[in-house]
């Protein structure tokens, strides 16, 4: 049950306990003590909501930043990331395989925000190296789901 | 001016049932719990091969019996999922849509008089199938309280000398229905005692929710008297590709590739490309269906019996096939009444069969947001009509 559960609630956090139950085919308890196991046990981190900021008033922008940093014998990439996180302008933060270290993903009110993020707080950070931002112009699928599409159901009615 | 049409083609009764469904496709409004294929768009993969080979200029027949491609995908399936082998080269072929095999299967065994069983409430084409093949078809009604499955005493009771072929097919459109290993095995005896063939209609074969399908071609002394019938329209939701194949022995498969290669030449060409790319790479699409179906099923399931419309659980396709008995209406009143009343869609049973009277037929090829809408519907519904 646990891997279909979280398959279910991965992309819709609000489904209520009794019908989680029926759709698993299970007891509300057992589901309760699953979801609180696996609170408990940090695999569930979290409990989000999919906003598409561009279909509202607000002025957002975000940015992916390519991040090259130099690791030293007392400095791993955990510390460096560690000093990049903690910023509450950086909405996420990976290690990478491949030609740079790390990826962010950045958030701010303006393109100019944003730049003065990297010039006066993420460039300046000991070990980093080099960085290269690219702002998101158009978001067309996030988290799995097609932004702005409506699925009309085009089926004949009804059929044997 | 002479009659133009023959008499066998004015023997046919057209579905009774055409009349409600025309009635509501002039309801715009009118949601339904209707239909016989899945909701899912085609995975982009698969969509995306078709759309490759017609790039590719791959747009000419191919051989009658399909792509050898194709074919080889067909017989490793068959190899990995149930240890049966057949050769691609004369034991497979790839029809259009699970539909044509039936056809050609009947018209390829049945001589006149041949009497084919066939255990209802079933899929509509059948009877007719068999008509036009010249056969008789002999139906076999079957029982809620067996859960609609067919019973070793039912099929020994409608044998006669002319049985020639028991019409088989699970996972069942429309009860939903399911047949394991243990039920095709009492009913594997009585064919191979009265030397009877099977035509096996597996179209719904991955869509099974208690473990593995189990084919009765498996059993032993059946692969060389069985005809299995399957296809893409509903593991991959590929019903507009038309796309279906037929496995079986030698002494069967190269004759009913000879009636499609007069009557169909071959399947489309741009479908059978989708399909090997369908069988190669779309293991992971069905396991995302059936989870989703399941989830809807168990939804359904629960419902029906809550609100007192009783249904066993079905175990198989997308059918719930509760009773609605308690309402003291036929299954046309049913379901005439609740489109006018409440704008939502079901077929009533007895478009698969007389045996079908007192059911509905509830397909749950839909998102559990139309699921819940039109449950509201039902239980409105019912709770103003019970006595």
């Amino acid at each position: 049950m646990r891997e279909e559960l979280l398959r279910l609630i991965e992309y819709n956090s609000r489904i209520e306990l009794p019908e989680l139950a029926t759709l698993l085919g299970a007891t509300e308890a057992e589901v309760a003590n699953e979801i609180a196991d696996l609170e408990a046990s940090g695999v569930i981190s979290g409990f989000y909501t999919l906003i598409n900021w561009d279909n509202t008033d607000e002025e957002k922008i975000d940015a992916i930043i390519e991040v090259n940093v130099a690791t030293g014998r007392e400095v791993g990439f955990d510390t460096i990331a560690e000093k990049i996180y903690k910023f509450d302008e950086v909405k996420a933060c990976y290690l990478l395989s491949g030609s740079y270290d790390f990826m962010l993903i950045l958030e701010g009110k303006t393109m100019r925000q944003v730049a003065n993020f990297v010039a006066s707080k993420l460039s300046p950070i000991e070990h980093v190296t080099g960085t290269a931002t690219h702002f998101i112009m158009k978001r067309y699928k996030d988290f799995g789901t097609i932004l702005g599409e409506k699925k009309k159901d085009i089926r004949e009615k009804v059929s044997f | 001016m002479r009659d133009p049409v023959s008499k066998v083609a004015k023997s046919m009764q057209p579905s009774g049932i055409r009349k409600f469904f025309d009635v509501v496709a002039e309801m715009p409004d009118a949601i339904s719990l209707g239909v016989g294929e899945p909701d899912f768009d085609t995975p982009w993969h698969i969509r995306e091969a078709g759309i490759y080979s017609l790039e590719q200029g791959r747009t000419f027949y191919t051989s009658n019996s399909g792509l050898m491609e194709l074919r080889q995908e067909i017989s490793r399936y068959y190899s990995r999922k149930y240890g049966l082998v057949y050769d691609p080269k004369n034991e497979v072929f790839i029809t259009v849509g699970g539909s044509e095999a039936i056809d050609m299967a009947m018209r390829a065994m049945c001589d006149p008089g041949d009497e084919v069983i066939i255990p209802e409430p079933c899929y509509v084409s059948y009877v007719p199938c068999v008509a036009l093949a010249g056969g008789v078809p002999v139906t076999i009604p079957l029982k809620a309280e067996n859960e609609f499955r067919l019973t070793a005493q039912e099929l020994i009771d409608a044998i006669t000398p002319k049985t020639k072929v028991l019409m088989l097919a699970f996972p069942n459109n429309p009860t939903g229905a399911i047949m394991d290993r243990k039920d095709l095995e009492a009913v594997a005896k009585v064919c191979v005692e009265n030397d009877i063939y099977v035509v096996s209609d597996e179209i719904y074969s991955e869509l099974t929710y208690s473990g593995e399908h189990a084919t009765i071609a498996a059993l032993p002394g059946m692969r060389d008297r069985t005809v299995i019938i399957n296809g893409f329209s509903k593991a991959y939701a590929m019903t507009g590709w038309r796309l279906g194949f037929a496995v079986g022995p030698e002494n069967i498969i190269p004759q009913m590739l000879k009636l499609h290669q007069y009557a169909i030449m071959c399947a489309p060409t741009t479908s059978q490309y989708a399909g090997v790319e369908a069988l190669r790479n779309g293991d992971g699409d069905i396991a995302k269906m059936r989870e989703a179906y399941n989830q809807r099923r168990r939804y359904l399931v629960k419902q029906l019996n809550d609100m007192g419309l009783e249904c066993f659980e079905p175990l198989g396709a997308f059918y719930v096939f509760p009773s609605i008995q308690s309402t003291g209406m036929t299954s046309e009143e049913f379901a005439n009444k609740l489109l006018a009343e409440e704008k939502l869609a079901v077929v009533p049973g007895t478009a698969f069969g007389a045996c079908g009277e007192g059911f509905i037929r509830i397909s749950y090829a839909y998102s559990l947001e139309e699921l819940k809408e039109a449950i509201g519907r039902i239980r409105n519904f019912v709770d103003r009509h019970r006595h």
